[in-house]
């Protein structure tokens, strides 16, 4: 099992739990087994198309998937994977 | 927080606080980080998916809570933007401060109402915060 991070502002959709065990070989099949332990979660990760959302950025160890091979990126037993929020705003001009 | 802000201006400063979640929330640490914006950082901040990802395992490793982000509006109100809000989460308390012309003005800190979507403003009143570059938490 790998396991995902989860990050706070979401950790009440998870029980609190900061990290959940997930099965799956690449990391959407992770995410989409953590949508399935914690449904309610689901909408923030995930757009219509169960794709992971614009917003979200998903590290494998410290490697963005980004620069891997994305959703299909492989992951193996030990593998921490982390669910990474955009951080941005700024004024109104 | 309010030195690297001032000292940011005229460029939008940003940060992290951790504390003790609560009904009332302790802040005890904040942390400066760079505003990575690839552009206008007068008008916009952004923090790095790393940058993140240190502070959400410096509050795992220090039992601390992540209560939230910081960031200055150089020469306008402490108030959020449509650009704040479009990427706001639940739970997280956003401060942000405005600094004109160099000096802090005003302190103010919101949070996320789920259902409408829109920002509630909290009272804010920061005791014990001590300064620390998130590079820092790395080493």
């Amino acid at each position: 099992m790998s396991k995902i991070i989860i990050p706070t502002p979401l950790r009440k959709f998870t029980n609190q739990e900061a990290t959940v065990e997930t099965a799956g070989g690449t990391v959407i099949e992770a995410v989409n087994d953590l949508a399935g332990q914690y449904p309610a979660l689901s909408k923030h990760l995930l757009d219509d198309g169960g794709n992971i959302r614009s917003f979200i950025r998903i590290f494998v160890g410290d490697e963005d998937i980004i620069s891997l091979d994305k959703g299909e990126t492989a992951i193996a037993e030990d593998t921490v994977i982390s669910i990474v929020p955009a951080i941005a705003g700024g004024t109104n001009e | 927080m309010n030195e690297h802000l001032e000292a940011s201006f005229p460029y939008e400063g940003c940060g992290f606080f951790f504390g003790k979640n609560g009904e009332t929330r302790e802040i005890t640490e904040a942390y400066i980080v760079d505003n990575s914006k690839d552009g206008d950082q007068r008008r916009r901040f952004e923090i790095s998916p790393m940058d993140y990802m240190k502070a959400e395992r410096y509050a795992l490793a220090n039992g601390l809570d992540l209560l939230g982000v910081f960031h200055s509006h150089p020469n306008h109100p402490a108030i959020p933007s449509v650009h704040d809000l479009k990427q706001a989460m639940p739970y997280f308390s956003y401060i942000i401060k405005s600094i004109y012309d160099g000096k802090l003005r005003d302190t103010t800190s919101w949070r996320l109402n789920e259902d409408t979507h829109e920002f509630e403003e909290e009272q804010v009143d920061i005791e014990k915060i001590t300064n620390k570059n998130t590079q820092q938490i790395a080493a």
